[in-house]
């Protein structure tokens, strides 16, 4: 089976799906593979390249589709691609399939099995080829770039002989996969990077990355970002309130904003105000990352760089991985060769659509010409729920309510246990004589200072410990020793072997707890 | 010599013992503690051969002496791994010497209670005390000489399999004969039995069939359970020796034997206690033996064990800051703790921090992995108790589990239905790697199937502790 990957015909796409080094790799797996001339271009990849790792070059996109079996690209394909399919062909790219009814339908119709790379699910096992993440990590990074780009100062503070340079401050709305990579970036580069995302686990990833993370006010059942396969989902209007007005608050102090706020499957939606870009100061920059899906910003013109009257940036890219073509393309062309890699099971150059397996039954769009989107629910959970936690803050009149309580319950236990040892003590001493008594007041006295001599006992010297008692309990021997004088040969022989017995542990007892002791050193 | 001063000896000597065991609270003052200790019992043996009661000096001195020197002998060439097996036996002694003691005091109260009561004015020594008695107080005589033996003889049976089983010469599963605990409840109740006719008749008979019976409890009750258990019991029989040395004691009239014995008695049972609790089991459940009763299917567990090689080892530990040792029965078996040792010199010297974690119940004696690894010469403020540690896993990079399994075992925390569910653990998993060295796939001791050998983090370092760390010190340096 051949593998081809043409090249890009939509305006400004600078990506491939195929790179020199994924045609080895596909080629290892069984299959021959493709290039239209010049696909790589834009991101310095070579015809001659691909050549030199044995790919075929072809001149027209027209000759390629004749060629291959399976299309790789990386923008959906556009009517006059669509009509250069034939059955059975299998096409693996972006289709935003959510979106674009009509792009499904045509390809149901034409017989092809379409792999969107966007549905990719968001489990361990599928995140090698989760070309949404590797994307997004480009675009949060190239974001910082940008913006630093069109920003008048330094990201990271300095005292010069020239006077005192005040850090950046930047502030990240949304951390998922790009606002993380945006929040690196940024903090990477000097400046006080600010992040802020409605799942307050993020927090933790947030702190890690040495940034800070912005705590809202508001008590709430926090999302569970599980139950949504790890995406944010729609917060409810007094949330968003909240949010704005702490937003409202920082917008006069930061200098970079960067929103990669979005909701799967709806519009972005609008965080950063009319009235927030007006209090921020000149020369400030807003990087709107969700500009694709009308932008965080009110403000945001898609895929144009435009200066308010005050003098603030918005930049409303949408190409952000295809500005940085050549990572794109060998993050992009390593995600589709994971994807063929798990089509093609048996390595025989033969792929198979396995409808069974959970990720590529979600990938798929349309196959044996029908369309399967949208995919059933996943047999796997995206991500173990997160167990609710309960973290409560006792006040200082409860704690102290707490230890009085504990302590009653603690004098009313060594009450109880004393007057019921004491009532047996009694018991006993009515009936049995005074000589008794006088052994069973130093046995009971005997036992209480064990019990207050031995908790104290290290746990590294147990062992230590049983070899002593070992030995201090032959005062069996005092036993023995009191008999051996009186009595017949039987009581004298029993006697004597018991001292005999005794002797061997007192001697052995307490030399090994000796020998023990004296190895525990300090460092 | 006066009754007095060995009775003002016998103070001295109980004041001594308890300082002896109170000085055990930390490693320094132990060294002092234990000359204490045998001070106490060499004033107390002193005292006792020139007080009143007794005879036959010189024999008594041979005796000791030559117990002394087989003694001395076996503690300076005992392994420190075989620390076990020998507490175990020397607490068969103690039980056996119970016995004797108990059967003479027998002896003599029978012999004294034919004589005429003119005739007994002129007896010596132990039979002059028991010449003084009333008749309640004879009564009460036979009931704690009675209970000393049968602890004494429980405690020598007990001792012995304990010791079997430790040094591996009988099987160290928990088997039991057909009938189980209902035998061993048959032969309590038959040495019950043996009691009230032994109070009302004062005969022989009786009380050998009560030492039989309790050798019987004693060698069922330990064949039923099983290795994993073995430091509760060795710390239970400790307890028993020091009760039978107090029965014994009330039957003598010796406070100092009482004292001593209530002494050893309470410490042996606070030790099973911390033990129990340390593996989230009553002592009941212990002593019934086995593990079982569990109320449904365990988890299933998920993956698979991903074996290692020496040089994977090596590299992590080279990359890492900090590391920690988790020790267990497979290092003592494998004879690991001078290498363990040695990786802990190298890695240290190299600036990393390398600390030991012990679960309580580690080993088969309660502190044994302590005293391994003292033996080795592992500093001991680097040997940390499970709550001292067990907050510092997520911070570790690197955690080596040597020869431990169900302490260190997830499904304790995780999964209900697990035999060990609630029993406090060693939470090595929240390490960044772990490493497992183990002999092979299987289950181990409890044959409970351990999560954590299949876990993301989780790498095993297969083969005998000792060979695999030899080879590992080459990769080390």
């Amino acid at each position: 089976m051949k593998i081809g990957a043409p090249k890009e015909i939509f305006e400004g796409e600078n990506r491939v799906a195929l790179t020199p080094q994924s045609a080895v790799q596909l080629q290892k797996l069984g299959y021959e593979v493709v290039v239209e001339s010049g696909a790589g271009k834009a991101a310095r990849f070579e015809d001659s390249d691909y050549k030199d790792v044995g790919v075929e070059v072809v001149k027209t996109a027209a000759q390629l589709w004749k060629t291959a079996d399976i299309i790789i690209k990386v923008r959906p394909p556009e009517k006059l691609e669509v009509g250069r399919f034939r059955k059975g062909q299998i096409l693996i790219s972006f289709i935003n399939a959510a979106t674009d009814e009509a792009l499904l339908e045509a390809l149901r119709a034409k017989g092809v099995t379409a792999i969107a790379m966007e549905m990719v699910p968001r489990i361990s096992r599928a995140q090698k080829m989760d070309a949404l993440s590797s994307m997004a990590n480009i675009a949060g990074y190239r974001a910082v770039i940008e913006a630093g780009n069109n920003f008048g100062r330094f990201f990271t503070g300095q005292i010069t002989a020239a006077g005192k340079v005040p850090p950046a401050k930047v502030l990240v709305v949304g951390a998922g996969v790009a606002g993380l990579a945006a929040t690196g970036a940024s903090v990477s580069l000097g400046a006080i990077t600010y992040a802020f995302d409605v799942r307050p686990e993020v927090a933790e990833q947030i702190e890690s990355m040495g940034a800070e993370f912005v705590y809202l006010d508001f008590e709430e059942s926090s999302q569970d970002s599980a139950a949504t396969g790890g995406y944010a989902a729609p917060s409810s209007p007094e949330f968003r309130e909240k949010q704005l007005e702490k937003f409202r608050e920082l917008a006069p102090d930061v200098d970079i904003v960067i929103t990669t706020a979005l909701i799967p499957g709806r519009d972005a939606p609008k965080l950063w105000t009319e009235d927030m870009v007006k209090a921020m100061k000149p020369g400030s920059v807003v990087v709107d990352l969700a500009a694709e899906r009308g932008g965080n910003c009110d403000l945001t013109v898609p895929d144009e760089k435009i200066e308010t009257k005050n003098g603030v940036t918005i930049i409303g890219y949408t190409d952000f991985p295809s500005r940085m073509a050549t990572q794109a393309s060998t993050l992009y062309a390593t995600n589709i060769r994971h994807m063929i890699d798990d089509l093609t099971p048996e390595k025989d150059g033969k792929p198979n659509v396995n409808m069974e397996d959970d990720v590529i039954r979600s990938a798929t769009v349309t196959h044996a010409g029908e369309v399967t989107f949208p995919p059933p629910p996943l047999k796997v959970q995206a991500i173990a729920a997160a167990k609710p936690k309960k973290v409560v803050e006792l006040t200082a009149d409860e704690k102290r309510a707490n230890e009085i309580a504990a302590f009653k319950k603690q004098t009313i236990n060594q009450v109880s246990l004393i007057a019921i040892g004491a009532a047996l003590l009694l018991g006993v001493g009515l009936v049995a004589p005074a000589s008794f008594m006088q052994h069973f007041i130093v046995f009971v006295l005997a036992v209480f200072v064990g019990f207050q001599v031995i908790w104290n006992v290290s746990h590294s010297l147990h062992t230590p410990l049983m070899a002593v008692t070992n030995a201090i309990s032959s005062i069996i021997i005092l036993g023995a020793l009191m008999q051996i004088g009186s009595g017949s040969f039987l009581v004298i022989l029993l006697a004597a072997l018991s001292v005999f017995m005794a002797g061997i542990n007192i001697f052995g007892g307490f030399m090994v707890t000796r020998r023990m002791l004296a190895m525990f050193q300090k460092s | 010599m006066e009754f007095g001063f060995t009775t003002a000896a016998y103070v001295v000597a109980a004041v001594l013992f308890i300082l002896s065991l109170g000085g055990l609270s930390g490693q320094e003052s132990a060294k002092r503690a234990v000359w204490y200790g045998i001070v106490g019992m060499a004033l107390a043996v002193f005292a006792t051969l020139i007080g009143p009661g007794s005879g036959l000096w010189l024999l008594s001195v041979l005796l000791i002496a030559g117990g002394g020197v087989i003694g001395y002998y076996v503690a300076q060439r005992v392994q420190m791994t075989e620390m076990p097996q020998l507490v175990a036996a020397m607490h068969s002694l103690v039980g056996l010497a119970a016995v004797f003691v108990g059967y003479n005091a027998h002896i003599e109260l029978g012999r004294v209670l034919a004589m005429p009561f003119a005739d007994r004015a002129g007896l010596e020594g132990f039979a002059a005390i028991l010449a003084h008695k009333s008749a309640v107080e004879v009564n009460i005589l036979r009931v704690e000489l009675f209970l000393g033996v049968f602890i004494g003889a429980v405690t020598f049976t007990g001792s012995v399999i304990a010791f079997g089983k430790l040094a591996g010469k009988v099987t160290s599963k928990a088997e039991k004969l057909p009938g189980g605990h209902l035998l061993n409840a048959g032969a309590a109740a038959l040495s019950l039995l043996c009691l009230i006719w032994y109070f009302n008749t004062g005969g022989f008979f009786p009380l050998f069939l009560m030492t039989l019976a309790a050798f019987f409890i004693g060698y069922h009750l330990i064949m039923g359970i099983g290795g994993a258990d073995m430091p509760v019991v060795v710390s239970m029989l400790n307890s028993y020796s020091g009760w039978a040395a107090a029965a014994i004691g009330f039957s003598l009239g010796n406070d100092l034997l009482i004292v001593v014995g209530a002494l050893v008695g309470s410490s042996g049972a606070i030790l099973s206690y911390i033990m129990c609790k340390a593996m989230n089991r009553s002592f009941i459940s212990v002593i019934l033996g086995g593990f079982g009763n569990t109320t449904g299917p365990a988890m299933e567990v998920e993956g698979e064990q991903i074996a290692i090689e020496a040089d994977g080892v090596a590299a992590a530990l080279d990359e890492a800051d900090s590391v920690v040792i988790v020790p267990g029965y497979g290092m003592a078996v494998a004879q690991a703790q001078q290498n363990v040792a040695e990786l802990t010199r190298r890695l240290r010297a190299k600036g990393k921090t390398v600390r030991f974690a012990i679960h309580p119940v580690a080993g088969r004696l309660p502190g044994h992995m302590n005293v391994l690894l003292a033996e080795a010469k592992v500093p001991y403020d680097i040997v940390l108790e499970m709550d001292e540690i067990n907050e510092d896993f997520p911070d570790t990079d690197v955690v080596i589990v040597i020869g431990s399994n169900d302490i260190v075992n997830p499904a304790a925390q995780d999964d209900p239905n697990s035999p060990i569910a609630g029993m406090p653990v060693l939470e090595v998993w929240k390490a960044k790697q772990v490493f497992v060295s183990k002999r092979g796939q299987g289950t181990g001791y409890s044959g409970i199937e351990n999560p954590l050998f299949f876990k993301d983090n989780t790498r095993m370092f297969y083969g005998d502790a000792k060979a695999s760390l030899d080879t590992l010190l080459t990769k080390v340096d």
